[in-house]
């Protein structure tokens, strides 16, 4: 029988001590600060960021070194101290047609309006180890060149004037928010495409993966795929007008799928969306692959059991806090709940133990009578 | 506003400062750090979605001349909203030409030069197609 115990502060205490000296490694070695870690890797900062759904690179940099480097315990510290915040209100939608771009590609158009413009991309390196940065060196400044003045479209514009792609009519309806209201099905684009965007990187890239290799099979060209800064604005009430609070980096990928048509739509190009949080386009790839996969039942196409159509599975488990948080309390102590699994299984031994042996004096006893009878 | 809510850490109080001392003020709204809810649109043009949330530092405080200023500025940064609801206040003020020489318009240029930098960078990624001879005969 277990009785109810409490205990081991010393040793939570003494945990934490010791995880604290391990966390800062060998003295000798320079620590590491938070500008170094905001400045040199920004790419763990932005998934941290756009996973955490909290724009803020210093606290992510902050959680990155809290965690040792554990990308989704750092989400975790970021997500909970974006409960602790105020909310001030919502910005109004913003406007990448707008961005600054720092890189904007198309797969499908070679002489966009705006060019080709590769930007910090490691496209096109060759992935061999760069030993130059083991030793301490100077970069030289990236070369500049007189930037064009003049509108960087959307691509998929090009396809709606001919009206070969579906339309998206902007409306401006409020939508509804994850953060506020749990999870609901079934779930309209705006609650998909929020949830999709603070979702597992791993998780959606698997997910547009598998309608790649054919599960929800809809051939997805990147339309265009464009990084950079965007402003932020909002209404602020005591002034009775918009402002613009601040300026973020985005990565926007729009894609262009095929369709041959349903019995709502004309054969045209759908599209897929993904919008995330900093220089993040693996992600924002997987996110419009994944956008455009669970859009079959509103496009009128079939449902073919495929994972990355179910918006239920999905949906429920895209969010890595949540699985790592439902995951991981297992190793927490359990002991009652299985002492009561121990007492239960002893339970069903004894009873099985009985049956058999009452079974067996039985089936001695049917033996016999089987044997008188002959 | 928008210069002021994104100048670099610390950069509106060193512009401000440099003109002299700060006249003194009641806060209406102590400085606070909050969330403002980016939205953005589906397909870019479509209907709103909640992306995300970012930091937002805000307060409220009136001159003793009488005039309110409102700081709003991107991330955690008490002082500089303090600075940007100042400069805000100040521009109702009669010399609001001399804050704007003094504090808008090296905002407004450094954030030109910062952006232009960027932009060079980014040009210089262009990609300039040129045509294979194709073999025509």
């Amino acid at each position: 029988m277990y009785v109810a115990v409490k205990g081991g502060e010393q040793a939570i205490g003494n945990a934490h001590a010791w995880l604290a000296e391990e966390r800062r490694g060998d003295p000798a070695v320079a620590e590491l600060g938070i500008a170094q870690i905001r400045e040199q890797l920004a790419q763990a900062v932005n998934r941290v960021m756009a996973e955490g759904s909290l724009y803020d690179p210093d606290l992510a940099a902050l959680a990155i070194k809290q965690a040792r480097g554990d990308l989704i315990e750092a989400i975790f510290l970021l997500r909970a101290y974006r409960t602790t915040l105020p909310r001030f209100g919502a910005s109004r939608p913003v406007d990448t047609a707008d961005m600054a771009c720092d890189r904007r590609i198309s797969a499908t158009f070679k002489d966009v309006p705006g060019g080709q413009v590769l930007g910090p991309t490691f496209d096109y390196t060759h992935r061999l180890l760069d030993f130059k940065l083991a030793a301490e060196g100077e970069v030289p400044p990236a070369p500049e060149r007189d930037p064009a003045t003049g509108p960087v479209p959307h691509v998929t514009g090009f396809l709606n004037r001919e009206g070969l792609i579906e339309e998206e009519p902007g409306v401006d309806t409020i939508p509804p928010d994850l953060t506020r209201e749990p999870l609901e099905m079934p779930a309209g684009r705006p609650l998909r495409l929020q949830s999709l965007s603070r979702a597992d990187e791993g998780f959606v890239l698997s997910m547009a993966y598998s309608t790649q290799r054919g599960y929800a099979r809809n051939h997805a060209f990147v339309g265009e795929l464009r990084i950079g800064a965007v402003a932020v604005e909002m209404d602020v009430p005591e002034l009775g007008f918009a402002i613009e609070i601040g300026e973020i980096t985005l990565t926007e990928c729009e894609t262009v799928n095929q369709f041959t048509g349903s019995k709502s739509e004309p054969p045209q190009f759908t599209r897929g969306y993904g919008l995330v949080f900093g220089q993040t386009e693996r992600k924002a790839i997987s996110m419009a692959l994944v956008d455009r996969a669970l859009r079959w039942e509103e496009l009128g196409e079939d449902f073919e059991g495929a994972p990355a159509q179910d918006a239920e599975f999905v949906l429920s488990h895209a969010d890595n806090i949540q699985a790592t948080g439902f995951l991981e309390h297992i190793k927490l102590p359990h002991y009652v709940d299985f002492q009561a699994e121990l007492e239960l299984v002893r339970k069903l031994r004894r009873e099985a133990e009985e049956v058999r042996s009452s079974a067996l004096m039985g089936g001695l006893a049917s033996h016999d009578g089987q044997e008188a009878a002959e | 506003m928008g210069l002021l809510a994104k100048a670099p850490e610390g950069r509106i109080a060193e512009l401000l400062d440099a003109r002299g001392d700060r006249p003194g003020h009641d806060w209406l709204r102590a400085p606070e750090i909050g969330s403002v809810m980016v939205r953005g649109r589906t397909g870019g043009t479509g209907a709103p979605f909640n992306l995300g949330e970012m930091t937002v530092t805000r307060c409220t405080l009136k001159l003793a001349s009488g005039e309110v200023g409102h700081g709003y500025v991107q991330g955690r940064r008490k002082a500089c909203a303090t600075a940007a609801a100042l400069v805000d206040a100040l521009m109702q003020t009669e010399c609001a030409d001399a804050i704007r020489r003094a504090v808008l318009v090296p905002l407004d240029e450094e954030q030109a030069a910062r952006r232009a930098t960027r932009a060079s960078k980014a040009a210089a990624t262009k990609v300039d197609f040129f045509t294979m001879v194709r073999g025509e005969d």
